[in-house]
């Protein structure tokens, strides 16, 4: 079954889906849309990266992420930029830069718009071992760190002053972001990204009354774009990534109808 | 009296030696000693950017103390009433939700908390649907269900009407008589705090005196950092307190209110 490329795009997409509901949940409630923005570009400075040293390319994806994720933390308390500038400071940096390195990698043929929108069918075996390991750590992890989180984004002196610890929870968030953004370039591509960490949540939040039955419902509202946006693109022959976006995105488009 | 309930040979939940914050060069407080016993309530108040929240968030442990010690007691129990909610539309959250936000508790502690301060109405309300004195009802009563050691509440009467004002503090000191914790308090005035606080800690920077409220009111340094109006409007209060509390109990809140009416100054003469 796996020999199918459909087959593995499929189980790809829902993979990353699912912990894009959670993920793209605190990014919403924490008004970190462009923080995801900028990870994702910086996501090709990785491959770039990775490309030229030879490594791994997601994990120098994750690498340089988490990187630029927590120079922004450390930033953020001690520059007098305000964070928007750090921020588009950092991602157009980075995105530049990415550009740059493959452009000067004359023997490496990249092929960059499976980068910048990413490349669902061309999913290996390997790959997905990489999403279903990586999706099992990120779903274990906020499940045993829900509450942290949650605590967290609502009232960070709350959450220090009645036991809990937001300056872990902040830093281990951030990774997990860093490791979501990784996953999800080979799915949706750099640019659109954080796109299906939004998108879903943003539906979601519509439909639901409790963070937990948000977070359910953003993982829900993804599974369905991945599988209605792969077989429309399967069946006009259009690319996948776009596709899953466009689906997402028509849902969002329902749900502002049906509340009115 | 109500400094008979305050136990002062109890060991302290929390106390400050000489602590003090230091802030790109700047001290925001320096040289808070203070301590908070079970059953006493403990008043800090002073202008903005006296250092009250900063001396809060030391208690906290949000901030630590780059002179001196924050000693607390080992496994103390906080519940924290914060002066308001960063809380975004975009997260769904209901009342019933909210009050479980840091302890489990069952359907029956979280209504129970919830009437004692009056907010059983809301539980299946959204937060974001809340006015500003019912989300200051519900912010205590989720603290109060934890059953705490120590209640800490900054400035809890913003966005609160001046007669919820009295209620909530009223409310602090019963919530103080049940569980028989401490009560750390932020306030930015004094004279709505006197009926319900053993010891007032004025700050600027320091701690300008210290003392009950009736000896802080009268201290020079306290009336030359509000203006000897807020004195004078103390007078009222004293009396009043005199009166209620001749037989030992509390006052019922209905009779306090009305007999209160008169004589108190409109609040925006006594807040300037």
């Amino acid at each position: 079954m796996l020999e199918d490329f459909f087959v593995r795009a499929l189980l790809a997409g829902l993979g990353v889906a699912v912990i894009a509901g959670p993920l793209g949940c605190f990014v919403v409630w924490r008004r970190l849309a462009y923080f995801g923005d900028t990870l994702a570009h910086a996501a090709l400075l990785g491959i770039a990266l990775g490309l030229l040293l030879e490594l791994n390319l997601f994990f120098a994806v994750f690498f340089v992420a988490a990187v630029i994720a927590l120079s922004l933390l450390a930033l953020q308390r001690h520059s007098a930029l305000p964070s928007d500038a750090l921020l588009g400071l950092l991602s157009h940096g980075a995105l530049a830069l990415g550009l740059t390195v493959l452009a000067l990698m004359t023997w490496v043929r990249v092929d960059l718009p499976a980068l910048l929108f990413g490349d669902i069918l061309a999913i290996s075996v390997s790959d997905l071992a990489v999403i279903g390991g990586v999706g099992v750590f990120v779903l274990a992890t906020l499940l045993v760190m829900w509450r942290q989180f949650l605590t967290e984004t609502l009232d960070p002196d709350l959450a220090e002053a009645e036991g809990l610890h937001p300056r872990w929870a902040r830093l281990v968030f951030l990774l997990l972001l860093a490791l979501m953004v990784a996953l999800t370039m080979r799915i949706v591509g750099v640019l659109l990204t954080t796109a299906l960490l939004i998108i879903p949540a943003a539906t979601a939040r519509r439909l639901t009354g409790s963070p937990e039955a948000m977070a359910v419902a953003a993982s829900a509202v993804g599974c369905f774009s991945v599988i209605v946006g792969l077989f429309a693109s399967l069946h006009w022959d259009l690319p996948s990534g776009p596709l899953i976006v466009v689906v997402a995105f028509g849902l969002f488009l329902v749900s502002l109808v049906r509340r009115g | 009296m109500l400094t008979d309930r305050a136990d002062k040979n109890a060991e302290p939940l929390i106390s400050l030696e000489g602590a003090g914050v230091q802030h790109n060069g700047h001290w925001l407080v320096r040289d808070i000693t203070f301590a908070v016993r079970p059953g006493e309530i403990v008043t800090l108040i002073g202008p903005n950017g006296s250092g009250k929240t900063t001396t809060v968030k030391m208690v906290l442990s949000v901030w630590l103390p780059d002179t001196g010690q924050v000693r607390k007691k080992e496994n103390l129990r906080i519940g924290y009433v914060p002066q308001r909610l960063a809380l975004s539309a975009s997260m769904p959250m209901t009342v019933a939700r909210f009050m479980q936000l840091t302890a489990r508790l069952s359907a029956a502690e979280i209504s129970s908390s919830l009437s004692e301060t009056g907010a059983a109405n809301v539980l299946r309300s959204s937060l974001n649907a809340l006015s500003g004195g019912e989300l200051q009802r519900v912010l205590l009563a989720r603290a109060i269900a934890r059953k705490p050691d120590l209640l800490v509440l900054d400035e809890p009467v913003q966005g609160v009407d001046f007669a919820g004002e009295i209620e909530l503090y009223r409310l602090i000191g019963e919530v103080r008589d049940r569980l028989g914790c401490g009560v750390l308090l932020v306030s930015h005035d004094l004279h709505l705090v006197m009926a319900a606080t053993d010891r007032v800690l004025c700050l600027n920077g320091h701690i300008c005196c210290q003392g009950t409220p009736t000896s802080v009111a009268s201290d020079a340094q306290y009336r030359k950092l509000f203006g000897e109006h807020t004195a004078a409007a103390l007078a009222f209060y004293e009396h009043h307190h005199d009166h209620a509390h001749h037989n030992g109990e509390t006052i019922p809140l209905a009779e306090s209110d009305a007999e209160r009416s008169d004589a108190v100054p409109s609040p925006e003469t006594i807040n300037r």
